[in-house]
């Protein structure tokens, strides 16, 4: 079974089961953050829930780490 | 009333065996996991399917049997222990909406697991370069792999599986670079009898894929703007100094010099700790998984990295005990003979595998002076040289003065360099909190029933 969830407004697929971050890289999207002081740009880093490198905003919730939370149908998923 | 006679955090091959064998000796057991299936990272799964590799019908076996005989807490993130005379008061966090669980036991299983050891170097910040495990965990756990052409660089055994795994599910594996010399492991009297079938059969897996595999190389920076495009692999000498480069092209990196033990929860709770042979923290064991604190047991990797067969022998040895020791029988050990004997040898083989793949101090030559040793508080090598020219005589006064270890990962992931850096080993650290918790789960605590 396959859904999309939204991205800043993009259309993201996921494969059921999959974690936002999965998603987000599978769909060649591979930073999607970028850092406080210099402006660097993150994504997955160590895809346990680790590192931190991996937040988004989901469904309005901020900081979560995109390698762990599971995808949802329909869910909005912002960055900063 | 204490909830349960034991509480297993982990469910990984050594958890799932602990709370298993405690279960069926008759013990009231829950186990809680961060994630949403069984497996830890050995066994890892997507949704869809059933854990693979060696061992892997077996541990569905346990899984089976576990459901029926102890409760399962699945999206259970545990952030603290405490403990008071009678009993533990398990603090955790269910699901998305961050629901507050309090759990109380009599006894206490960490089987927590480890993470990446990562080293810095320029550009390892660059989205697209992951850590060994990280690249498993998403080849594994999500069907993705990290790149398409990638590059699989570090030291140790790990590597062989991360880079056929790349392969088998169709990525171009552009090099594995091993930076110790060759074959430490075949070298190894201890080794020969061991693991060299398995290492054998992914060399044969990387041969079919045409995986090139160097010795005395590794990735000494990573280059690209957005993303990686391309790496700089060094040839090494045996202290890891650069003798001479080239340039290799890919879009991922998987970079790995080990595991990190996951020892917060024992460290919060004051179980002693030592040194493993390749400079981790770990928690002290006797032959029962026995922390040194009374009714707190550890299992798998805290107690020392060592791969899915010695943890889940030591799950086993640690069910066992617990049940002997609730039931209060004193005299006679409860682990059979031939289980501490099989234990015995994995950790022997453990400890030969750490000694033939050391991380060497000529990694140190590959920072440049901006390069970033802390990512979350973006550190770079010069902050922290400064704050030892200022007089910081180790980790915990570069922390002080530089910030490194200060941000999210609290850490997890600089930790290692910085306490090299500093010229010490890695010292077991408090971490008050071992998952961040909203305040909104805070507040609720006290609506919660404990179970
Ligand atoms: C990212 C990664 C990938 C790996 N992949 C492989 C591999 O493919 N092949 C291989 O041979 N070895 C792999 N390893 C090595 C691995 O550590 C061991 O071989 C084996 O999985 C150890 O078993 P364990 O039971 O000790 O811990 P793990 O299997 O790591 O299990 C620990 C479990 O504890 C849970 N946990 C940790 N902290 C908390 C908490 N606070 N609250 C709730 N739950 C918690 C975790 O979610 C995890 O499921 C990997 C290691 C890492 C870090
Ligand atoms: S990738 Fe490290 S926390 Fe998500």
């Amino acid at each position: 079974m396959n859904f999309e969830i939204t991205v800043d407004g993009r259309a993201v697929p996921v494969v059921a089961g999959q974690s936002v971050g999965a998603a987000l890289h599978a769909a060649g999207i591979t930073s999607w953050r970028s850092t406080r002081h210099e402006g660097r740009p993150r994504g997955l880093f160590c895809g346990i829930g680790v590192c931190f490198d991996c937040l988004v905003t989901v469904n309005g919730r901020e900081s979560q780490r995109a390698c762990l939370v599971r995808a949802r149908p329909g869910d909005e998923v912002t960055t900063s | 009333m204490t909830g349960y006679d034991l509480v297993v955090v982990g469910g990984g091959p050594a958890g799932v065996a602990g709370a298993l064998s405690a279960a069926q000796a008759g013990l009231r057991v829950a186990l809680v996991d961060a994630g949403p299936r069984l497996g830890g990272q050995y066994f890892r799964h997507r949704a869809s399917s059933l854990p693979s590799g060696r061992g892997a019908d077996r541990f569905v076996r346990q899984c089976r049997a576990l459901r029926t005989t102890a409760d399962l807490l699945l999206d259970h993130k545990v952030w603290a222990v405490e403990r008071d005379a009678e009993a533990f008061t398990v603090h955790g966090m269910a699901g998305e909406e961050e629901r507050p669980v309090t759990l109380t036991c009599r006894s206490l299983l960490i089987a927590t697991g480890a993470h990446d050891r990562p080293l810095p170097f320029p550009g390892w910040d660059l989205p697209g370069v992951f850590t060994a495990g990280g690249a498993q965990a998403l080849l594994k756990g999500e069907g993705v792999p990290v790149g398409r052409r990638v590059v699989v660089s570090g030291t140790g055994p790990f590597l062989l599986p991360v880079a056929a795994g790349l392969a088998a599910a169709g990525a171009s594996v552009a090099g594995v670079f091993e930076a110790n010399g060759l074959l430490g492991l075949a070298r190894h009297p201890m080794l020969a009898a061991g693991k060299t079938g398995e290492a054998l059969g992914y060399g044969a897996a990387l041969a079919r894929h045409r995986v090139p595999y160097r010795t005395r190389h590794a990735v000494v920076a990573a280059h690209g703007s957005a993303r990686v495009t391309h790496v700089t692999v060094a040839r090494l000498d045996p202290t890891w100094r650069v003798l001479s480069s080239r340039t290799v092209e890919c879009d991922a990196v998987a970079v790995g010099y080990g595991f990190v033990p996951q020892i917060d929860l024992a460290v919060q709770l004051g179980c002693a700790t030592a040194h493993s042979a390749d400079g981790s923290p770990v928690v002290v064991v006797d032959e029962g998984q026995r922390t040194s604190v009374a009714a707190v047991y550890a299992a798998g990797e805290p107690t020392g990295v060592g791969g899915a067969a010695l943890a889940e022998l030591e799950g086993r040895a640690a069910g066992l005990a617990i049940a002997h020791d609730l039931a209060s029988r004193s005299g006679g050990e409860p682990v059979p003979g031939v289980l501490r004997r099989r234990g015995e040898r994995l950790r022997a083989f453990a400890r030969a595998l750490q000694e033939a793949y050391p991380v060497q101090p000529g990694w140190q030559s590959w920072l440049a002076d901006d390069t970033l040793v802390c990512r979350c508080e973006e550190v770079p090598v010069s902050a922290i040289r400064e704050a030892m020219d200022l007089g910081a005589t180790d980790a915990r006064s570069v922390k002080l003065l530089a910030r490194p270890g200060m941000g999210w990962c609290q850490g997890r992931i600089c930790g290692y360099a910085v306490s090299c850096l500093a010229g010490e080993r890695p010292q077991a650290t408090r971490r008050p909190i071992v998952q961040p918790i909203t305040l909104g789960c805070l507040e609720r605590i006290e609506d919660e029933q404990p179970r």
